[in-house]
């Protein structure tokens, strides 16, 4: 992997040079209403204000930020289960924003969703078999005396026994039902799998069997990711490239390598530094940036750079007034900041000498 | 040597069922000494959490069948009648849980059930206790503590729920702090300050904390011994430095390769274990982690290993002799890089 590569996914071939999604200027508002009857419109939450992303075959691009910085709604604008306030999103090449009706089903059937509790992502008064293959019923890409060898095929698949068909998702557990969800969103063979938080509520070591098993499949059925999480190891872990989101913007878009070792917008080095490492040593030699408070209210977001009121290295009254672009830094990749951050500056000097 | 703040002998706690007998915790030993810090690491159904919520009486004999000796400040917890129990737990014995969305009453204003805790323990009025309970949100890091106070738990972030917990349950000073997966519902950046809070607080009020956590790389930081656990028993016990960088069991060896790490230079494929926990009913004869063991051996399906020191500190219950297990981890550590 080369560390100079940005917008561009890694793997360069000539089909990857058309994006699969295109999302342009991307905003997601959602009313504030106050009246019973009579209802007026008093505010906007800024759920996602202005976004720019491509996402290209075969990559795996993964989305981070802490919680309620807008990455579940983005995804969701993404899969047209939210309509964007503003913006245009392309898939495969077809503007999508306003597609209705069949047209849209017919696009969804190329673009699917991994939920993050696979509690609650699963009807419990359904059987197993049902639940997945729900996709077929829908669609109908398969005559019904196909459909029990499919979705057992599918169970294979990901892990789990063909022959649990006719039980329900109660007797199964935590990571089994993710894989669940996984076989069901693989059903229609879709080119475009959304994974939000999909490890999230699961222990490290399912964590670990999930992650394994994603990284597989993309490698049979050349799916295109876009992973979301909170967690900046796991989210590197599967990415190819990673953008942070902070409070409805991508603040920083880098692959998963440059990020960490020259992350250039503040946030992403304190979100960084947090990442917890299984060392001790290295651990306790870490440099930390403790962000003090909450992420502001997305209602009213800050003025110029969002991030100032928590930066430790905010200057003002620059960034306080001036909203920064995303620019492309020395480093290669694309940061939001007036004052970006030196050079390594997260990485210890003797973290990579004293590594296992 | 000093004293042992708590010491657990051979606790067993086993839940009847109309399926059999849940296991949960089948004979586990240790002992937390006054000021430290311990891990307690395991999958779900590992036991973890079970034996601490025992150590607390909030499961009592109603609920399971409980062997074994709980011993807090030389007193057996398991003896003492319910109503003194009360005493213990909340004013010398506390306990922080994992979901803050759900472990505050949301009918209930934040400063009034700290101080209700307060008031259930000591003599104190109703002023004094809301006094008390605003100077410990401010000492847990929430700003303008005295607003706080007087707002719904509703009207918190989850971050700052969990630190409105954790002054509930540092408001009267306990001995002994247990944090049952307390950062496991909330993001890295404020993972990263409870954890932190937790070690500050540990050394102000020079009390003994227990972590239990399902993930190993939480709290490499913050522990000075660690065991973890399987199907109900300790398989492995140590320093922070011996679990890290010399784990003896091949359970670690999974736990440990199933990590993300951001450190790492290029994408590797993660080394989880294979398979599932074991059912607590039907445990695996001989050493219960047998089935998902790529190093099983003959003697591992039928003896139970015992959980033997190798040197002073470092202990693990697997039946691969020493050198083996040295030369094996070596060689994963090599794979891995």
């Amino acid at each position: 992997m080369s560390t100079q590569v940005t917008e561009e996914p890694t793997p360069v071939t000539e089909r990857a040079r058309t994006p699969l999604v295109r999302i342009t200027g991307v905003k997601k508002y959602f009313p504030i209403t106050r009246g019973i009857i009579f209802q007026k419109k008093i505010g906007n939450v800024h759920a996602v204000d202005g976004v720019d992303l491509e996402i290209y075959p075969g990559e795996t691009v993964g989305l981070v930020g802490e919680t309620g910085c807008g990455k579940s709604t983005l995804a969701r604008v993404i899969m047209r289960l939210y309509d964007a306030t503003d913006g245009t999103i392309e898939f495969d090449g077809q503007d999508i924003t306003h597609l209705k009706g069949g047209d849209l089903r017919e696009v969804r059937r190329n673009m699917q969703m991994i939920f993050q509790d696979p509690f609650a992502s699963l009807n419990p008064r359904r059987t197993v078999g049902s639940i997945i293959s729900e996709p077929f019923r829908l669609h109908r890409t398969v005559p019904k005396s196909k459909i029990r060898p499919e979705v057992q095929e599918l169970m294979e698949l990901v892990g789990l026994n063909p022959e649990h068909y006719n039980r329900y998702p109660h007797e199964f557990s935590g990571g089994q039902r993710q894989r669940i969800g996984v076989a069901r969103s693989l059903a229609l063979r879709p080119k475009l799998i959304v994974c939000d938080e999909p490890v999230s509520a699961l222990d490290v070591s399912i964590q670990a069997q999930i992650l394994n098993l994603l990284e597989d499949l993309q490698g049979e059925f050349n799916l295109t990711y876009l992973f979301i999480a909170h967690d900046l190891s796991v989210v590197k872990h599967v990415s190819d490239r990673v953008a942070v989101m902070y409070l409805g913007k991508i603040v920083e878009l880098a692959d998963g390598v440059t990020l960490y070792e020259n992350p250039k917008h503040p946030y992403t080095g304190a979100l960084l530094s947090a990442v917890p490492i299984p060392d001790p040593n290295l651990a306790a030699h870490k440099k930390r940036i403790i962000l003090e408070g909450d992420v502001p209210s997305p209602i009213d977001p800050p003025s110029g750079c969002r991030f100032h009121p928590r930066c430790p290295n905010a200057q003002f009254p620059k960034c306080k007034e001036d909203e920064p672009e995303l620019e492309r830094m020395t480093s290669g990749q694309l940061a939001a900041c007036h004052f970006p951050l030196p050079d390594r500056a997260i990485m210890d000097e003797g973290a990579e000498t004293t590594s296992g | 040597m000093a004293e042992p703040l708590l010491e657990v002998r051979d606790l067993k706690v086993h839940f009847p069922t109309d399926d059999g007998l849940v296991k949960a915790v089948d004979g586990l030993t240790f002992q937390v000494m006054p000021g430290e810090t311990l891990g307690v690491v395991g999958e779900s159904g590992s036991g973890k959490s079970v034996s601490f919520l025992t150590v607390m009486g909030l499961i009592t004999r109603k609920q399971a069948i409980i062997e074994g000796e709980v011993i807090f400040q030389g007193q057996d917890l398991l003896q003492i009648p319910a109503d003194e129990m009360r005493h213990i737990r909340g004013a010398r014995i506390s306990m922080i849980f994992q979901d803050p969305m759900t472990s505050l009453h949301p009918f209930y204003k934040v400063g009034t059930q700290i101080s209700e805790a307060i008031r259930v323990h000591q003599k104190a009025s109703k002023k004094e206790a809301h006094d008390q309970a605003v100077e410990m949100l401010r000492r847990v890091g929430i700003s303008k503590p005295d607003e706080r106070a007087s707002q719904y738990p509703h009207e918190f972030s989850g971050g700052m729920r969990q630190r409105a917990m954790i002054a509930m349950a540092l408001s009267l000073n306990p001995d002994l702090l247990i944090a049952d997966e307390p950062t496991t519902a909330l993001d890295v950046t404020v993972q990263a300050q409870i954890l932190d809070l937790i070690d500050r607080l540990r050394e102000e009020f020079n009390a003994s904390v227990v972590i239990i956590t399902h993930d190993l790389g939480v709290v490499a930081e913050h522990c000075d011994h660690l065991q973890v656990m399987y199907a109900g028993k300790i398989v492995e016990y140590g320093t922070a430095d011996d679990i890290y960088y010399n784990p003896h069991h091949p359970y670690a060896w999974g736990l440990l390769g199933s990590i993300t790490r951001v450190d790492e230079a290029q994408k590797e494929r993660l080394h989880p274990i294979k398979g599932l926990p074991p059912s607590l009913i039907f445990v695996p004869p001989g050493c219960a982690f047998h089935p998902r063991c790529p190093y099983v051996f003959d003697k591992c399906k039928v003896d139970v290993p015992e959980l033997l020191p190798s040197d002073g500190h470092h202990a693990a219950a697997c039946h691969l002799p020493l050198a083996d297990k040295q030369r094996i981890y070596a060689e994963e550590v090599a794979a891995r890089t």
